[in-house]
């Protein structure tokens, strides 16, 4: 059953030399449950594609179709429900809120879609990346692999059906790296969550079931991987 | 909804807590708390003045009445707890043995005066001491002059119809002597209880019988209000604030000092909230684009917002009223003692407005920048240049603006005062945009040549564009403000108090025969007084206007009737005076005493609704005389020298057989000579001001005190501006500082371009602040306070200076902080 969709997306954008076509005409789908890499050298439009793929952004040409719904026929509200209920993310800087407490921070997407045992859950989820002791610290008192713990935490609290992660391991060495990737991958088949990151780490993507590369904003290979 | 509130609630809590909203909720409560500080000392130091004021009338309300005074005014006064007091006046001629001699015969009763003290003395212009009740029955004060006319020493014996009365003292001061010049004939004080026993009130007598009312402001108005519904025209109530000319400028003066100061504070102050709201907003793009990411919906985050927000204003205007109140209460005990009656308690009119400004400041500076948030793309979470599309600030900052003027409006209540000030400050800062503009220009060619420090600095001035810019104009308000805190304001007030030099006329000479005028001038310079400036003088009665009749056209005002119905002091003069400024028409040049033209004040202009052109017909001792309205003047009765309302053209009154005046400055020493004054020159009227003047000075050292105070105020406001101007740019700076020192620049070459840049930025602030602190000083000075103002040079260097070294120092060590963290953290948490 396929969650995602992208049939012939593409974005321009204008800039004084003129229509920047950032992403060409991509067009793939996504199986519940699969993990894909999008990978691709630096201002091929891997970031761009991730936006537009989770509603973050519009495409500027053709559709996207997530779990069913296109997301074109919605307003920003319409998408930011979709996602609350549908996605979780992972950013390459983890992007925790520095007021809040990792607990709070884990909370967020709880307290936002209004679930009832908002606490338990969240508790839970620190404790699965194995930060429970650790609830309390704020952001700036974590290294960064646990920041990105505590991110991987509020992605999956929600227990999302498609998790986006841009660059997961970006901001981190090899060993915590490693770990952070080890826990996305837990999730994955733990909860059937389908996974879709964009790296430019050969290692990372190897480890997905399916590879789509993009090369100047175009889809140059789709290779599905014995992950 | 209620999610979005108690997110509110949670993120203000931890907002606070990390110091997020420091800036913004620090400008609040710098605003609230002067405006209320202002506000409650303003209501009770202008109830004091005017309780002060009240001394001219010895009472703060007074009822003056051909007739006996209906018996329900003073049980309804009685019933609203106001003192009464009662006063009885009539023109009578007094006789001491074979002498005799037309005076005012003032009868009082114990209660008399409810405002000011009398002052007696032992000898006719001796030293005077106050003293507080009446003569005993059986006796009489009488002043100088009667007891000079009469030769009648102290203790000698008074005959008043058929009363006799011993001469117990020398009157020499009663608070309500006043400047009218209506009781020109000396004074006899005498107890009330005699004169009703006396015949002298019989029937056909010109007796006066005035009610005297003093209490709380609240309860003075309120009974005025009450009285003025039901006293017929022929009854005249004046109140404290109409009951002298000088004693009115000098208090609406002060208060104008007073409301200046608060109406510059508070915009400042939303000047301070704008920028921090400003900075609060770019730094919760993030947040944000991440909760949108996350599934918040605009409606989320606009409910959070204005939730937040809401709690801030509630929480800014608590904490402020409450600083409010503290400062308020400092300045009331520094003031201690300056007040002969104790302060009222402050009004609560203060903390409402308090709240109102919070709300309104928020919402109308803070909100349009934090509303546009509800537009930042999600995809910012990835893209982390994607911002929010440019606010249009125009309306909701003019929305703002124009709300924030009702609310300074209702709290200071001189539409041309707020006027001023919004468009003051919103000229200095359009102004000081441009030049910014253009010198961030400049600043781009010139950076070539500089060190290294220099260099970075200028340049980045040069590259925030904009920023610069928006800093520039914000430094410079600060400057300006404290310029003119630093420089101006105390040229203007000691311009205020040099008006009133120590030698300013205390004594006024009137109905001065032509004939004696020559030789009274020889007698006062022989005596060691400065040669006095004689001015013409006649007695006139307004009959028509434009050949309608007075009585077709009676103002409405008790002042405005006493212009038609009184006679008025005429005089005549080839030159504009000093004292006098034109604000309509043209002074005559060459007049033709063919076409009688004629030149009034302005408080005779408003209250008798005349226009240049109108043509005013006066009876002058029976004969007719109409003349032309050339001009209207604006005087300022508080510089003790003669004035007039109507001045005519040389020439027209020349056939009127009038008499001189003059005002002269005696000291203690040359008093006495008054007496042989009197004797020589029997038909010359002296008239004593010296304890008015006394009055006006005080009230003007007492709100000159007061005024230094507020504009504490006004300074914490200018330096809360100065200070979230410095913080605009502190994340783009700690950025910045990072990336320099990864590069390999040391701590200090960073610290030395960050000082360079704030010190380029003071240095630019500093000149233009001084033009617009000089422009608007001049301003201030001419047009609001009618004073003279003249440029100094100091100013351009304290600007220059206070530029360089608070913008430089204040800047460079705010941004020390930034500096010194470490390069990692610095970038990490970007």
């Amino acid at each position: 059953m396929q969650v995602l969709e992208s049939r012939h997306v593409t974005k321009e954008v204008s800039s004084p030399e003129g229509t920047l076509t950032i992403v060409a005409d991509v067009s793939f789908a996504v199986e519940r449950g699969q993990s894909i890499a999008i990978i691709g050298p630096s201002g091929s439009g891997k970031s761009t594609l991730l936006a537009m793929l989770a509603g973050l952004d519009l495409p500027s040409r053709g559709t996207v179709l997530l779990n069913g719904t296109e997301l074109t026929s919605l307003d920003e509200d319409g998408r930011a429900r979709l996602r609350a209920g549908h996605v979780g993310f992972v950013f390459q800087s983890f992007h925790l809120v520095p007021s809040l407490t990792a607990l709070e921070n884990v909370l967020l997407p709880l307290e936002l879609g209004g679930v009832a045992d908002a606490q338990v859950r969240a508790r839970e989820a620190l404790a699965r990346v194995g930060l429970d002791a650790r609830r309390r610290h704020y952001p700036r008192q974590l290294s960064g692999g646990e920041q990105q713990r505590v991110a991987i935490a509020r992605a999956f609290v929600t227990r999302p059906d498609l998790l986006f992660a841009d660059e997961p391991t970006g901001n981190l060495d090899s060993v915590t790296g490693a770990r952070v990737v080890e826990l996305l991958f837990e999730f994955n088949r733990e909860l059937g969550t389908t996974l879709v990151l964009v790296t430019h780490e050969q290692s990372l993507a190897k480890r997905c079931q399916r590879v789509l590369t993009l090369d100047a904003g175009r889809l140059s290979s789709d290779v599905v991987g014995d992950a | 909804m209620k999610k979005a509130l108690r997110f509110a609630l949670v993120a203000f809590v931890r907002d606070v807590k990390s110091g997020e909203l420091a800036v913004l909720f620090g400008a609040l409560v710098i605003a609230v708390a002067a405006l209320t500080a202002v506000g409650f000392f303003t209501s009770r130091i202008s109830q004091a003045i005017r309780a002060q004021a009240g001394e001219v009338l010895a009472a703060d309300l007074r009822l003056d009445s051909g007739r006996i005074p209906a018996p329900g005014y003073e049980a309804e006064a009685h019933a609203r707890g106001l003192a009464v007091a009662h006063l009885i006046s009539f023109p009578s001629v007094v006789y001491a043995g074979d002498a005799s001699q037309l005076a005012t015969v003032l009868g009082v009763d114990g209660a008399y005066p409810l405002r000011g003290q009398l002052k007696i003395a032992a000898v006719p212009y001796g030293p005077a001491h106050p003293v507080t009740g009446i003569p005993a029955p059986g006796e009489a004060w009488a002043d100088s002059r009667l007891l000079a006319r009469l030769a009648l020493p102290v203790g000698g014996l008074l005959r008043l119809g058929a009363l006799e009365l011993r001469v117990a003292a020398v009157l020499d001061y009663r608070p309500d002597q006043g400047m009218g010049f209506a009781d020109l004939a000396p004074t006899v004080l005498v107890n009330a209880a005699d004169l009703e026993r006396s015949v002298l009130l019989g029937s056909g007598s010109r007796v006066t019988r005035s009610l005297l009312y003093a209490g709380s402001t609240e309860a003075v108005d309120a009974y005025a209000a009450w009285l003025r519904a039901r006293k017929s025209a022929a009854e005249r109530l004046t109140d404290a604030s109409e009951s002298s000319e000088q004693m009115k400028s000098a208090t609406e003066r002060s208060g104008r000092f007073l409301n200046l100061a608060a109406l510059v504070t508070v915009l400042l102050a939303a000047v301070a909230v704008a920028m921090a709201a400003r900075r609060y907003a770019s730094r919760r793009l993030d947040l944000v684009a991440l909760l949108k990411s996350l599934g918040a919906s605009q409606r989320f985050v606009l409910g959070t917002t204005v939730a937040e927000l809401a709690l801030v204003a509630l929480c800014g205007a608590l904490a402020g009223t409450a600083l409010g109140l503290l400062a308020e209460s400092g300045l009331a005990w520094l003031v201690r003692g300056l007040f002969k009656t104790s302060l009222p308690p402050p009004s609560l009119l203060p903390a409402w407005l308090g709240l109102g400004t919070a709300a309104t400041m928020l919402a109308g500076f803070a909100l349009p920048p934090l509303l546009q948030l509800r537009r930042v793309p999600p995809a910012r979470v990835l893209r982390h240049d994607l911002e929010p599309p440019p606010l249009r600030w125009g309306a909701p900052y003019l929305a703002a603006a124009a709300a924030l003027s009702a609310l300074l409006y209702v709290l200071v209540g001189d539409p041309r005062l707020v006027g001023y000030a919004v468009g003051g400050l919103a000229g200095s800062a359009l102004v000081l945009g441009m030049a910014g503009v253009a010198l961030v220009r400049v600043t781009a060619a010139v950076r070539g040549g500089a060190g290294a420090a220099w260099r970075y600095g200028l340049a980045n001035v040069a590259r925030r564009g904009r920023e610069s810019v928006v800093q520039i104009v914000a430094f410079g308000l600060s400057l300006t403000v404290l310029l003119l805190l630093a420089l101006v304001r105390n040229d203007l007030i000691d311009e205020w108090q040099r008006s009133l030099p120590p030698g300013a006329p205390n004594h006024f000479l009137i109905n001065i025969p032509p004939s004696d005028a020559r030789p009274l001038a020889e007698f006062l310079t022989a005596r060691g007084v400065a040669p006095p400036v004689l001015a013409p003088w006649v007695r006139a009665r307004l009959v028509s206007v434009n050949g309608q009749p007075m009585q077709g056209r009676m103002p409405k005002t008790d002042r405005g009737r006493a212009f038609a119905e009184r006679e008025q002091n005429l005089s005549w003069s080839e030159a504009l005076p000093p004292d006098n400024r034109l604000v309509e028409g043209a002074w005559w040049q060459h007049p033709d005493p063919a076409q009688p033209l004629v030149s009034v004040a302005s408080e005779f202009q408003d209250e008798l609704g005349l226009k240049i052109g109108d043509r005013l017909s006066f009876d002058v001792a029976g004969e007719s005389i109409t003349a032309t309205v050339a001009n209207v003047r604006k005087v300022r009765w508080d510089g003790f020298r003669p004035n007039f309302f109507l001045l005519f053209a040389p020439g027209v009154l020349d056939a009127s057989t009038g008499t001189f005046m003059t005002s002269v400055h005696l000291d203690d020493a040359q008093r006495p000579a008054l007496a042989e004054l009197v004797r020589r020159f029997p038909s010359v009227t002296v008239i004593d001001v010296a304890a008015l003047l006394g009055e006006v000075r005080r009230i003007m050292d007492r709100a000159a005190i007061a005024v230094e105070y507020v504009f504490g105020f006004t300074l914490t406001a200018g330096l809360a501006v100065l200070f979230a101007a410095i913080q605009s740019t502190r994340d783009e700076r700690r950025y910045e500082s990072a990336i320099l020192r990864t590069l390999g620049a040391s701590r200090r070459t960073v610290l030395y371009g960050v000082a360079a840049e704030f010190t380029a930025l003071g240095l630019l602030a500093g000149v233009l602040a001084a033009s617009a602190a000089s422009v608007i000083g001049w301003l201030v000075a001419t047009r609001l306070f009618g004073l003279h103002y003249s440029f100094d040079a100091t100013v351009w260097l304290g600007g220059l200076l206070a530029g360089a070294l608070i913008v430089g120092v204040a800047g460079t060590v705010a941004t020390r902080r930034v500096v010194r963290s470490s390069p990692m953290r610095s970038l990490r948490d970007v």
